[in-house]
């Protein structure tokens, strides 16, 4: 098909833009960035083996997390083979701890996943919709958000009964709300900008627009606060273990862990300890690098 | 409490030996008295000596000035006149150190009133801005805090550079608001800056940068935000206090009308160069510049309809990849070879005017020949 | 309907044949609500204007901050919903039952901004910016991305070099480039240009004005030009309507008003001009003070309150602008030109 579009008078091709300067997208930049944060990659790195060893847990733990020994109770570091010594049923401490990680990670990332789609998808519909809709689903949040974070979540996670998936259902609640304010907020600045007002000007319906001008610009934000609600979110799943909210004995679990060896804190007080730095340094971990995330993300174009 | 006048300043002045001492009469290029005839014998009030700016950062090196060389005399209202990333913003805030520090290098020399600007410790850069030197920006909604009333801001202006009372320091506030002629000034001393229109903004800030009696003024755009029957108020008002207060002047702008308005003297910048400086109406009436030339040719000015503008084609250099030689040649009707082998000397075609560009004749050279 | 965007069009669409105004604007008025504490101001920013636009044509609209040229283009395009008046496009109604529906009118009317950080979406290349309106319009998107692509030649970009772009590595004429390509590419027969090269350099906005010169014969397209330049306002313009807070003050082809301008406010916004010329310097600037604010205007004719000529009459009754319909027309609303109008200068 002939292409054979003159160049009107007056204009020029502008080949000025050198060479060296290559295309980059946003994203790409970011990961630019980030390659040049030595401390965000390194906390990475960690964050990355914890997962790992979760996820692998079956083939790294040197015993089985469930197998109770009536001998070998609450005994020190490198007894016998066991490199954390054992819990006050036998178990081996390492083992549990490894597979701890499993739960402990699912109960930190699926409620922050649901809650990012359920709550930005509310958010988004309530920055784009008219008043009265926003007015609805905003106000209804506050309701929600006017509770104490932990408060909520022991609520609903007890008037559900407990366990794991009752635990994820409960945090995943407890998270809507600010989900959905900071996609409300993202939208909102998003939707006054003029290349949606050109959207609209070129006939396009709001769905089209939400698609495709106003999602990819708050994804951003809904995704630099989904990574540092998943570090909260593993201090709040532990919190609920640790009441008996959350698993339920014997599966491992960081939280139940510090709660069962809480009795023990004065005979074996290092092992009381392991459990409750695995929660910390797995939390901090995803915070720091969150943070890192949100640094190379938060540039002004 | 005023600065004292023009003609007592040289006076004063006139009894100092002339820096740069050549006569007048024969146009040697070199003193840039811009007028024809007396060479007047006053020490410049600003030396800009082939001042470069660079940015540095982890991707690229920006070089937004690259050895701008220049002086104003007192009194005398220098025009830099450049379209965006011309480096004219830039060579405006080095002058006050008004740069980041991390990333900017600059190299040079600038000296204000005989104070070199860059060895200045942070004591007395800090008494030099608002004091000596004064600047006014192009938007007062973000020059002006928000929180404080005028007054407030203009008083505390005023005590920290001259101390005295609060109340004495409100009187000259006053006075300087009424000197802006902003109309009901005693009630708008207590307006803050939101409560005020963009004129009235803009005359503000201008009462605040002459709180201290600057002998130096630099204004940055200043009439480049506001409306046409305002921006013609505000440049007649620049030009009555300029004239009454006998302050240097150096305005940056992209107008060519502003800068007919309001300048003694012009110099235009490209690419981070001063390519073609002059008395204003000799530059503006001859150009010698290709790049001044399409500049005059390229605004809008009682064209005929049926005919295009002529444009410059193509557009400004990116600063972080410079090309070698002249920096307009990618666009310039007039290249030759030569243009792009080493950057143009500045050349002196006649007394008080410089170009740089290959095309125009020296008149030192010329003259030798 | 055609693929490409080669040749000239003929006048395949016109309904109303070539004497049928493309747009008549009668009363136009929209009004905003401010709420400040305990009382509700009104701000009108546009209240009342009418207009008559040719095909074919360049009407310019020139006006300080504060006159309701930038919401009258929204009013026009349907971007903001009007409080009074009617909009009549090619002979039918914009909005009624009978007429044209406002997405319909979309496809005829477009509109290009102001550069400004935000008229392009940061996150989309330049080209996939383009390809949206056709993509939205029913294209396929690799259709869609190929119309852009020839549009991007039409405004003078290499859409290799530039196509897959963002618009933070392109400089402001390049990214207007963009605008005009993004407003061009549904083949609209009219587009608004609300300030669309305000913010640019004057070297830069040479070559965007001769483009948009080009564009207009090759497509051709009908103008409305919106601006503060008044210098450019009458290059561009073939006739030319002046804004003062939400009103139109002075209407007539573009030669006639700046030759002989009727409306003092128009003449004091003409004499604000920068000379040109450092011998021959404005020493008085013809009118004092600032554009009013649009919340509670004055009453009467809204410019008496900064008019040099101005007397009772003016405070008490707004003047009328007389016959704004007719193409070679030049009219102002002032009293000084209304006969019987009370004015001590006004004819018998």
């Amino acid at each position: 098909m002939s292409q054979t579009a003159t160049l009107p008078a007056g204009a020029r091709f502008d080949d000025d833009l050198p060479p060296a300067l290559r295309v980059r997208g946003y994203w790409s930049s970011v990961g630019v960035r980030l390659r040049h944060d030595p401390a965000t990659l390194c906390f990475g790195v960690i964050v990355l083996l914890i997962v790992l060893a979760a996820i692998f847990a079956p083939l790294i733990a040197p015993f089985d997390p469930y197998k109770e020994s009536v001998v070998l109770r609450l005994k020190p570091f490198g007894y016998r083979g066991h490199p954390l010594g054992t819990d006050e049923l036998g178990r081996d401490l390492l083992s549990r701890l490894i597979y701890g990680g499993r739960s402990s990670l699912l109960m930190g990332l699926v409620p922050v996943c649901i809650a990012t789609a359920l709550g930005g998808t509310l958010g988004v519909i309530g920055g784009f919709a008219g008043r009265t809709v926003n007015a609805a689903i905003m106000r209804t949040m506050d309701v929600f958000y006017a509770f104490p974070s932990v408060l909520l979540a022991v609520a609903i996670s007890g008037a559900m009964g407990g366990g794991m998936a009752n635990g994820m259902a409960a945090l995943a609640l407890v998270f809507i709300p600010a989900m959905c304010r900071v996609a409300e907020t993202a939208t909102a600045q998003v939707r006054s900008l003029d290349f949606i007002e050109a959207a609209r000007a070129t006939g396009a319906g709001t769905f089209t627009i939400v698609r495709y001008h106003v999602l990819g610009n708050v994804l951003g934000p809904v995704f630099i606060y989904a990574s540092s609600l998943v570090s909260v979110s593993i201090l709040l799943a532990s919190g609920l273990s640790f009441l008996g909210l959350g698993v339920k004995p014997p599966t491992p679990d960081w939280g139940l862990m510090l709660s069962t060896l809480r009795q023990s804190i004065y005979v074996a007080p290092l092992s009381c300890a392991l459990p409750g730095a695995a929660i910390f340094v797995t939390s901090i971990c995803f915070n720091l690098v969150s943070d890192g995330i949100r640094s190379a993300m938060d540039v002004r174009l | 409490m005023s600065a004292p006048s023009a003609p007592a300043r040289s006076a004063m002045a006139g009894s100092v030996p002339a820096i740069r001492g050549a006569s007048s009469a024969t146009p040697d290029g070199r003193d840039r008295s811009g007028h024809d005839g007396w060479a007047v014998p006053e020490p410049p009030l600003v030396e800009v000596d082939d001042l470069t700016v660079r940015f540095v950062t982890r991707e690229a090196t920006v070089h937004a000035v690259n050895g701008v060389s220049f002086s104003v005399r007192p009194g005398e209202v220098l025009c830099i006149l450049g379209e965006s990333g011309s480096g004219k913003s830039v060579t405006l805030r080095a002058m006050l150190r008004l740069l980041p520090p991390r990333r900017t290098r600059i190299e040079g020399g600038i000296r204000i009133d005989g104070q070199d600007v860059l060895a200045l410790d942070k004591r007395r850069l800090r008494e030099l801005r608002g004091g000596l030197v004064s600047m006014i920006f192009q938007e007062p909604m973000t020059a002006l805090d928000p929180v404080y009333t005028i007054g407030a801001q203009i008083a505390e202006t005023v005590q920290r550079h001259k101390g005295g009372s609060r109340a004495a320091a409100r009187a000259r506030a006053l006075e300087l608001l009424e000197l802006v002629k902003i109309p009901s000034a005693e009630r708008r001393l207590d307006n803050y800056p939101h409560e005020l229109s963009g004129g009235l903004r803009q005359r503000a800030m201008i009462a605040m940068s002459l709180s201290c009696g600057p002998r130096l003024l630099l204004a940055d755009e200043p009439t480049t935000a506001l409306d046409a029957t305002v921006q013609i108020q505000v440049l007649i008002l620049l030009r009555r206090l300029q004239r009454e207060l006998g302050m240097g002047t150096i305005f940056v702008t992209h107008d060519l009308g502003v800068a007919s308005e309001i300048a003694d003297r012009i110099a235009v910048m490209y690419a981070g160069r001063i390519v073609e400086e002059g008395p204003v109406a000799d530059v503006l009436s001859a150009p010698q510049h290709p790049y001044t030339q399409g500049l005059l040719a390229s605004t809008v000015h009682g064209q005929s309809r049926d005919h295009d503008i002529e444009a410059i084609p193509g557009s400004p250099p990116d600063l972080r990849r410079l090309p070698s030689g002249c920096a307009f040649a990618p666009r310039c009707l007039h290249v030759q070879p030569d243009c792009r082998a080493a950057v143009p000397g500045p050349r002196y075609p006649s007394h008080g005017r410089m170009a740089r560009c290959l095309r125009v004749t020296d008149a030192a050279l010329a003259a030798a020949e | 309907m055609s693929t490409t965007l080669t040749a000239p069009r003929p006048y395949a669409e016109d309904v109303g044949g070539p004497a049928q105004p493309l747009l008549i604007a009668r009363d136009l008025a929209k009004h905003f609500r401010v709420r400040g504490g305990s009382k509700t101001a009104r701000v009108r920013a546009v209240d009342g204007v009418s207009f008559t636009l040719f095909k074919g044509e360049t009407l310019g609209i020139v006006g300080e901050s504060g006159c309701g040229k930038s919401t009258l283009a929204r009013l026009v395009l349907h971007l903001v919903e009007r409080d009074g008046g009617e909009l009549i496009f090619d002979g039918e109604p914009v909005g009624a039952p009978r007429g044209i529906s406002i997405a319909a009118l979309r496809r005829h009317v477009q509109m290009v901004f102001q550069d400004s950080y935000s008229s392009l979406n940061p996150r989309m290349p330049v080209q996939d910016s383009v390809a949206f309106g056709p993509f939205v319009h029913g294209r396929k998107k690799p259709d869609a991305r190929r119309v852009a692509r020839d549009m991007l030649v039409k405004v003078g970009l290499n859409p290799d070099l530039f196509g897959p772009r963002y618009p933070h590595e392109l400089s402001g004429g390049q990214k207007q480039r963009v605008n005009i390509a993004r407003a061009l590419a549904i083949e609209p027969r009219m587009v608004i240009l609300d300030e669309a090269v305000s913010a640019l350099d004057k070297s830069v906005e040479a070559q965007v004005l001769n483009l948009l010169r080009s564009l207009k014969q090759q497509f051709n397209l009908t103008y409305l030009f919106i601006s503060h330049d008044l210098n450019v306002v009458r290059y561009v313009s073939d006739r030319v309507l002046v804004m003062y807070l939400g009103r139109v003050v002075e209407l007539g082809p573009s030669e006639d008003i700046f030759t002989n301008p009727l409306h003092p406010y128009t003449r004091a916004l003409l004499g604000s001009r920068p000379s040109m010329d450092p011998t021959n310097r404005i020493e008085e600037p013809p009118i004092t003070g600032d554009p009013p604010s649009p919340i509670d205007p004055p009453g009467g004719c809204r410019f008496h309150t900064r008019c040099p000529f101005a007397e009772a009459v003016c405070e008490a009754k707004s003047p009328e602008l007389g016959a704004w319909l007719e193409r070679g027309s030049h009219v102002a609303a002032c009293h000084m030109l209304n006969a019987g109008s009370g004015h001590s200068a006004a004819p018998a």
